[in-house]
């Protein structure tokens, strides 16, 4: 949970991934962890306009993207959040998914 | 020169939900640990115990190689994509994950625990069609090698989305084993199922587990006997 102006807020996480189910999954796991709050998206276009109306320090993506699409959205992304984490999630579930994240924050929170 | 690491089946995280009892070689689920992520591309080794009918409920999967590889007992497998099956020892189990599958995992037999190997190594390539494949694999003879794993379809074993190899291994009192690696850059992750090995002057134990790399072979023997397996992969992802 990060410290701003003595408030806490919770670390906010936009999943990208076309497998509807699995994205519901993945949501449903990052949110039991109280410090997070994670947003789930199933396009490009819908990951960019939730870029502009809220504001994520993580942005990972899951699968049903081209190579090509991830790195489009990677570098789109990084244009609105130059300091974002980008997480190429593997798994699907959560085996690797708390590893992840704690990973890219540096720390287990 | 050689590196290596090595981690003693003590160090192991571990989870016990009563129905199951897994030993984490890397972080996996509930156990974290920053340096304990992953050999190479070999993300996951989990040595599982799973009681009398009980096992995984529908759960998903995706971009991963799942490999099974049974100890004891006879593990029961169900896709999202049709499959139905059992494996039990003497056989190995691949599925990749890409683009997305749902399956279970049950213990077949309603009283004895189902003992087993997954393993998970990150595929070369994303968002590959979902496949699932088994086979039957030969028992290893003392002091030989048997390829249960390839990149390669038409290769003994399995075969994955990745270029890794995997090899079980016998060995009887004072027998000696040497392995070549298949591939430049690749290394080698050395798990003792059963017994006592050596491996460059290192002593392993039973559930140990040695990495190497920055090598292009290796001797493993022994001065009782052992049961093994070698998992040869990538070092960069």
């Amino acid at each position: 949970m990060e410290t701003k102006d003595g408030i806490e807020h919770k670390t906010e996480i936009l999943v990208v991934g076309t497998n509807e189910s699995i994205l519901a999954t993945v949501l449903r796991l990052l949110n039991n962890n109280v410090a997070w709050k994670a947003t789930g998206v199933s396009t490009i276009a819908g990951a960019l306009a939730s870029c502009k109306e809220n504001v994520y320090q993580i942005l990972m993506i899951g699968a049903g993207l081209t190579d090509e699409q991830e790195k489009n959205l990677a570098a789109q992304v990084c244009m609105i959040y130059p300091d974002i984490h980008i997480i190429l999630h593997y798994g699907g579930g959560s085996g690797l998914l708390f590893a992840e994240i704690y990973l890219a924050l540096g720390t287990k929170n | 020169m050689a590196q290596s690491v090595l981690h003693t089946a003590d160090s192991r995280g571990g989870a016990d939900h009563g129905w199951l009892k897994s030993h984490h070689t890397f972080s996996f689920a509930g156990y974290f640990n920053p340096e304990r992520i992953q050999f190479g591309a070999l993300r996951v080794l989990n040595d599982d115990s799973v009681d009398g009918g009980m096992g995984f409920g529908d759960h998903p999967h995706d971009n991963m190689e799942i490999i099974s590889l049974p100890l004891e007992g006879a593990l029961q497998h169900k896709d999202s994509m049709g499959n139905l099956a059992t494996i039990e020892p003497g056989e190995i189990q691949a599925m990749s994950a890409g683009t997305g599958i749902y399956h279970t995992e049950y213990n077949k037999d309603k009283t004895a625990a189902v003992k087993f190997l997954q393993i998970w190594i990150f595929p070369n390539k994303r968002n590959v069609e979902p496949r699932y494949d088994q086979v039957k694999i030969d028992t290893p003879k003392p002091n030989q090698l048997v390829q249960v794993l390839s990149p390669n379809a038409d290769d003994a074993g399995v075969w994955i989305h990745q270029d890794a190899w995997f090899n079980l291994g016998k060995l009887d009192k004072d027998g000696t084993i040497d392995y070549q690696i298949h591939k430049k850059g690749n290394g080698a992750y050395i798990f003792v199922l059963e017994g006592k090995l050596e491996i460059n002057g290192q002593l392993l134990d039973r559930r140990d587990g040695y990495g190497i790399w920055d090598i292009d072979s290796f001797t493993v023997k022994t001065s009782d006997q052992a049961d093994f397996l070698i998992m040869e992969v990538p070092m960069e992802l």
